[in-house]
Order: C-alpha cells, then structure tokens, then sequence
C-alpha cells in the first residue's frame, strides 16, 4: 500500500516492535543465561545483563557435556542430530519427488488408489504408529544407529502432496516438447521437473530440516547408547538431572538453535531467487 | 525428408467418442500441407498421433517409408513447435535449441554450429544466452521455431503457432515460416482454425469437419470449387452467402436458374460476387436493404436483408459507394458467381 497516514504508521509499527520483544525476550534470557557463574541462576532473580563466564560455559559444554546427566559433548550431540536431520530431510525430499512423479506422470493401475493411500497417512502422526514402529525398527535390529533414527521417519505425505500440486501446474506441453526432443521419463525428471522445482524443494528443506532437527519421542525411545544422543534429548536429560547446571543448559540451548537458523539463511536465497525467476 | 501417409487413421477416446474417424491422407516429400477446421473438429488430435503424442486407435501411419505407429515421437524424426511454445524456462535459449541436440549424443561442435545456423536463420542470435521469460511473444514463438528447426528432422509438425501473437506479428511470423519453408523444403503439416492463415501459407489445404475430412485441394481450388456447403461456409471470409434457389426464381430469374445441376436447391454466392453496377453479360438481380454499413479502409461490408426475406446477407465492395442505412439496394450477380448445393446431402451440385 502506498499512504501517507503518519499514525497509521506509527501504530504499525508500535504493534510490530511490541511482537518482535515478546519473541525475542525469551532467545535474549538464554543468551544471557548462558553467560553466568554456575549457581548464580538458583539466586531467585534472573539477572538481565550478561555475565563474564560465556566462554569457559560454552567451551566446557562443547567439549564435554555434563557427565553427571549422562550427555555427551554438545559437539557430538550437535553431529548426530545433524546426521539425523540430514538424512530424514534428503530421504524424505527424494522419496516424495520421486512418488508425486509416479503419481503425476504415469498411468498405472490403483493410481488413485495410491494416491488417496499416501494422503491418508497425512492424518497420522508418527506418534498414533510409534509402537508398531518401534517393534520393526527392533526386529531389523536398527536400534541405535543412525539407520533407525531416521529411516522410520522419511515417507512423507505432506512433501509428497505437495510436489503433486507443483507438478499439476507444469504445462502438459513441456512434456510433450521433451518427449519429441528425445528425453525418456527420468531425463525428463532431471532435466526439467528437478530445476523447475528448486523453490518448492528448497522450501520443504527448511521445513524437514526443522522436523528432523525437532524429533524428541522416537529418539528417546530407540536410542539408549549416549554415543547417539541428539541435542533435544540431551537437553532434557540435563534438565532432569537433579541438580540442573542452568548456565550449561542454556548454552546447549543456543548451539541447538543455532543450525536451524542457518539452514533457513542458506535456503533463502534460494526461495527468493525462485520467487523473482519463475515463469509468469 | 520423407512424405508422410495416413491410411484410415482413426481415434476413438473412452466411452466410443470418435475424434478422429477414419482419415486417409498422402503428404508430398517437402509439401506444405495445412490442416484447417473449427475447433473440436479433430484437427489438433490427428497432429499429435502424427507426432506420436496421441496413440492411433486403428489404420497405419508412415514417415518416410517405415510404418511409425508405435513408435515414440523422439523416433518419429518429427520436430513440433506448440501453440504456447513449451519453452523450457529456467534454460537459456542456446540449452533451449541445444536439448534435442544433447539428448540424441551430437557432438558439442556440431550442437554449436547448428545452433548458430538456425539462430541466424530466425535473427535470434542477439537473446541466445537470455532465458524464455526476458523474450516477447515474437521472439519466444521464433525461438520454439529453431529448436524444431535445429534437429533437421524429416518433417515439421505446427499446432496452432501464430495464435498467441498479435494480429501484426502473426502477419510478419505467416511469411517468415512460408519463407523459411520454401527454403528448406522440409515436409510440413500445420494445424490451425485460421482461414487466411491456411490460404496464405499451405501448398495443400485439408478441410476437417467433425473428424472427417470435407475437402482436400490448392487453396484457390477450394475457394474456386467448394466441394460442401461446410468448406463454402468455412473458407472466406466474410462467410459465403446461402440464398435458396426457390427465392431467387420468385423473384425472376431471367431462366438464368434453369441449367442448374439437378438437385440444386440452394445457391452460395461470394460477397465479393454481388455487384452494386450491372455487369455486362446476363445476370440475376437482387433487391435488399441496407442494414448496416461497415467500412474496412479498402472496402466496405453491407449487411443487407434480402427483399420480403429475413435471410441476411454480407456483400463486399471496394471503397466506400454512396450509400446510407435503410436504403434499398440493387445487387447484380453474373451466372458463373453461382455456387451450387444440395442442402439435405450438402455436397456440391453437378459433381
């Protein structure tokens, strides 16, 4: 909207600033949190400026955890979730590409009946199938592994969804000119749907990534050697002990923000370059 | 380089609806062929089971001298250019013309030489690096044409390629594709709903009507001799006019009428056949009044009402006559400007 009414404006803005310190007072206190002496957050007030020991607690933390609580170092913790956020975002990405392309472009017998299938399961949580779940990821013997943090998790209906859609919208014709140009169907799915497709890819990445970087329950019941431990459980397991160190926490808290803040950063600029390129 | 042969092609869509019933058809090597007809008359489906898009429900299809049926369109040694292009967005022109090229193993030297060649050819030289999406209507359209253009293929397949331009590029896009035509006698089959564009371009037109085909024959044959009262309705434009053979001998017709073929019951006269000025020779004479004038710069269109008729008739003179709304006029009509039908068979009289 192009106007010029001065309080309009000032209103707008009064409301945005006002939501913007409800969401970024909570991240400020971790940080600051994360900065004191041991002990000093037991003291009954919170303090609000920053303490002297921000090094010595991150470092301590990243190096080697709270033994007392059974964690790890946040490095490792960091490692696996990353390994398991990794692998269910690019499973989950590849499988749903390749089924919305199925389900797209071929014709094949029970089409439909697939399709309703793979949405239906959009009504599930993983937690409504844990059980099940849990009893094959122990009978393939995949508990603590990488392999049984994130192979369960990686069918997607909602990504899968998606990329129909998406690949609804493509002209027929741009198949028919690859067909005549001689590209068979996974050229075609190289060649043509994959780039056409970046934004919606980039932007289920960040949706994924967050998902799998997230995953508290499944972790906590399929893995029991600390050598798996994800930063969420470690973060817990801290908390629970019985004399919970807050400063160290709170520094494992940040470093757990901190990699879901980067993925967005990265993918970003690709939404924004998808956005401004697509064609009409 | 090959003629093309269709032997009683036919397709028939789920729940037996024919769209296509049953056409025969030979296209010369190096024949421009024009499919014309209004839409949902088949003309688009017969094309793409050509170029293999659409599969053939019975009769056999031959490209050269191989029957093509089952084959895939990549095989067919057919290139198509589309009605909206299909233009591949995120690469860039070269990778536009060069993805056929790539697909089918041509060397990297010989994909670069020949895609110079044809963007020389359609003057698109200077957008070769940019992407579909920063080119306008034109030069998207030229650039559809060379990535045909580039796989030197055995025949050129047109859907409808001029409808998204505007009424002056179409124009100028109609004589660059006759002449690029007649410069590579590349055989060529072009679908579209355009009369002028089908007169002006094809060596050959086919006029379809409901999936069949009415007439094959030169443009002006099928001007000249239209061999249904479909194809006298369909090419020309303003249409043909329909005047009942009864009408025309209440109103006195000289016994110009009386060598008719048999059969004849209604008459088709050009609008450019009625004349305000009595020509010299017998002729018929008709009375009407004016309606509405129309002046089209060069020429003028009357829309009359014939005399104690309601039957509304279109006549096109050159220039603008003195005329004025409501005015009874004289039209004057030589015999050889008749047309003859049956209208219950539709077909030409006197065959």
């Amino acid at each position: 909207m192009v106007e010029n009414r001065p309080w309009a404006n000032f209103f707008a803005h009064t409301v945005l600033i006002i939501g913007v310190a409800l969401v970024i007072f909570p991240v400020y206190i971790a940080l600051v949190a994360s900065t004191q002496a041991p002990g000093e957050l037991m003291r009954g007030t919170i303090p609000l400026l920053p303490g002297a020991h921000g090094i010595e607690n991150y470092t301590r933390m990243w190096q080697s955890g709270v033994s007392s609580a059974g964690t790890p170092s946040a490095a490792q913790m960091l490692w696996n979730s990353f390994v398991m956020a990794m692998a269910i975002t690019v499973g989950k990405l590849s499988i749903s590409l390749l089924s919305a392309f199925a389900i797209v472009y071929f014709r094949f017998r029970f089409q439909m009946f697939f399709f309703w299938l793979i949405f239906v399961t959009l009504m599930l949580p993983v937690e409504v199938r844990i059980i099940p779940t849990f009893q094959v990821v122990a009978d393939l013997k995949m508990l603590n592994s990488f392999a049984g943090l994130s192979i369960p998790l990686i069918a997607s209906a909602t990504a899968t969804f998606l990329f129909r859609q998406f690949f609804m919208t493509i002209p027929e014709e741009m198949l028919e000119a690859a067909r005549v140009d001689g590209a068979g169907p996974m050229k075609f799915f190289k060649d043509i749907l994959l780039p056409l497709s970046v934004t919606n890819i980039a932007a289920l990445f960040v949706i994924m990534f967050i998902y799998g970087w997230n995953q508290y329950l499944w972790p906590l019941l399929i893995t029991t050697n600390p050598d798996y431990t994800t930063i969420v459980m470690g973060i817990q397991r801290m908390t629970s002990d019985e004399n919970p160190q807050w400063h160290l926490v709170m520094a494992a808290v940040v470093m757990a923000a901190l990699p879901p803040v980067l993925v967005i950063l990265f993918m970003q600029r690709l939404f924004v370059k998808g956005l401004t390129e697509t064609e009409k | 380089m090959a003629s093309i042969t269709l032997e009683g092609l036919k397709k028939t869509y789920a729940g037996n609806v024919d769209a296509v019933k049953g056409i025969d058809l030979h296209i010369a090597d190096g024949e421009f062929v024009v499919l014309v007809g209004p839409s949902g008359c088949g003309k688009s489906t017969l094309l793409r089971m050509v170029a293999g898009l659409e599969t053939i429900t019975e009769g056999t299809l031959n490209i050269g001298d191989r029957v093509v049926n089952t084959l895939e369109p990549a095989e067919r040694d057919i290139a198509m250019v589309f009605q909206n292009y299909a233009l591949y967005p995120h690469m860039t022109v070269y990778n536009n013309l060069a993805y056929g090229l790539k697909n089918r193993g041509f060397k990297k030297d010989e994909i670069e030489k020949r895609v110079r060649i044809a963007a020389k050819m359609l003057e698109i030289e200077d957008f070769l690096e940019r992407k579909p999406r920063k080119l306008s209507g034109g030069q998207r359209q030229r650039v559809a044409m060379g990535r045909a253009l580039v796989r030197e293929p055995a025949a050129f397949l047109f859907d409808e390629p001029l409808s998204n331009l505007d009424a002056k590029l179409r124009v100028q896009m109609r004589v660059q594709i006759k002449q690029l035509q007649r410069r590579l006698k590349t055989t060529s089959l072009y679908v579209t709903h355009d009369q002028l564009e089908a007169m002006t371009l094809g060596d050959r037109l086919v006029v379809l009507n409901a999936g069949q085909i009415e007439q094959v024959g030169t443009p002006m044959e099928i001007y000249a001799r239209p061999a249904t009262m479909f194809v006298a309705g369909f090419i020309g434009s303003p249409a043909m006019n329909m005047v009942p053979v009864e009408y025309l001998h209440a109103r006195g017709a000289n016994g110009l009428l009386d060598n008719l073929p048999a059969g004849t019951d209604i008459v088709g006269i050009r609008p450019d056949d009625l004349h305000l000025a009595p020509p010299e020779g017998p002729h018929l004479i008709v009375e009407s009044t004016l309606e509405l004038f129309e002046a089209a710069g060069a020429e003028s269109h009357l829309y009359v009402h014939l005399a104690d008729s309601d039957q509304p008739t279109v006549i096109r003179v050159s220039g603008q006559p003195p005329v004025a709304e409501g005015e009874t006029l004289r039209f004057y009509v030589t015999h050889n400007a008749l047309h003859p039908f049956n209208s219950t068979t539709g077909k030409r009289t006197g065959d």
